[in-house]
């Protein structure tokens, strides 16, 4: 029994020292990944510059030619028709839907607000809807009223679309040319074309 | 907007010629998409990731619309002529060879 004891104390604790666990853990215990790493803005490619003239290439306003504000964190882009000229209000969009043109606005003249960032487009949540009798269930559904466009966002179009249009109006034509449909038709080849 | 709809066209025009094939094997899952104006493997590089939309009409309306789409995205070029081969998320049905596709202009590296 004497050896036993001697390779026993070989492995002896230093004063101080947690002893070792002598049973495993009956469950897995989940080890912790740590801090979730903050999101990185997202790269865009490099002809999404500020003051360029995109076409929008799905949705509600396809076809139509707008103005890059900014780049916002999410990644997506903050446009703006403007509205005046087009009827595309400022929106993001997302920039695989955007052919980006050699066009360019001059946007020394255009202070965009640092309020239009992702947060600001954030939809109020919907209201819950009651659901006690069988009857209501069916109404909610039918009657949703469409969320109107508040009083600050207009305002907000208003003082950006001044600016906007006053730096539009510098070059002679491009109000035009933000005001038409961008479409393909019989022949074009999207792939040779320099947009 | 709604006007704006028909009179807009943000697609190029392909053609289905048929399935991925040997001498004797064909694979469905994989579709051969002609794309219009495109004559050489240098041109369909342009194409390459673009969604394709198959779109048909059937018998039953379904969310309102008699039509439907398979959609797809050209995976690689086939060949040095310009025909690309294309992946569905359902394969496409046999109807569908020699029909039109829409090989859209998204996701857009321009």
């Amino acid at each position: 029994m004497a050896p036993a004891k001697k390779a026993a104390k070989k492995g002896a604790r230093a004063k101080g020292e947690a002893r070792e666990a002598r049973f495993y853990p009956a469950y897995d215990v989940v080890a912790k990944k740590g801090a979730p790493h903050a999101q990185k803005p997202a790269k865009l490619r490099a002809s999404l510059q500020p003051g360029a003239v995109l076409i929008l290439l799905a949705g509600r306003f396809r076809g139509k030619r707008v103005v890059l504000l900014k780049a916002l964190d999410s990644g997506l882009l903050l446009v703006s028709g403007p509205f005046a000229v087009n009827g595309v209000p400022i929106k993001r969009v997302n920039p695989a839907y955007v052919i980006a043109t050699s066009t360019k606005v001059d946007m020394a003249g255009v202070k965009v607000d640092a309020k239009l960032n992702d947060a600001y487009f954030k939809r109020a949540p919907a209201p819950k809807a009651k659901k006690d009798a069988e009857g209501d269930f069916f109404a909610a559904d039918a009657a949703a009223p469409a969320p109107e466009l508040s009083d600050e966002r207009k305002k907000d179009q208003a003082t950006l679309d001044a600016a906007l249009v006053k730096a539009v109006d510098k070059t002679p034509m491009l109000k035009a040319y933000l005001g038409a449909l961008f479409t393909l038709t019989k022949g074009m080849k999207p792939h040779e074309m320099i947009f | 907007m709604s006007d704006s709809k028909g009179s807009v066209r943000l697609y190029v025009k392909g053609v289905v010629l048929g399935y991925k094939r040997g001498l004797r094997n064909q694979y469905v899952s994989t579709s051969l998409i002609k794309v219009e104006g495109v004559q050489d493997q240098n041109a369909a590089q342009f194409y390459l990731g673009k969604r394709i939309a198959y779109i048909y009409k059937a018998h039953t309306e379904k969310k309102g619309t008699k039509f439907r789409v398979i959609w797809g995205r050209v995976m690689r070029a086939h060949g040095s002529s310009g025909v690309v081969r294309a992946k569905f998320r359902r394969n496409l049905p046999p109807q569908a060879i020699g029909g039109p596709v829409r090989v859209m202009l998204y996701p857009s590296q321009i």
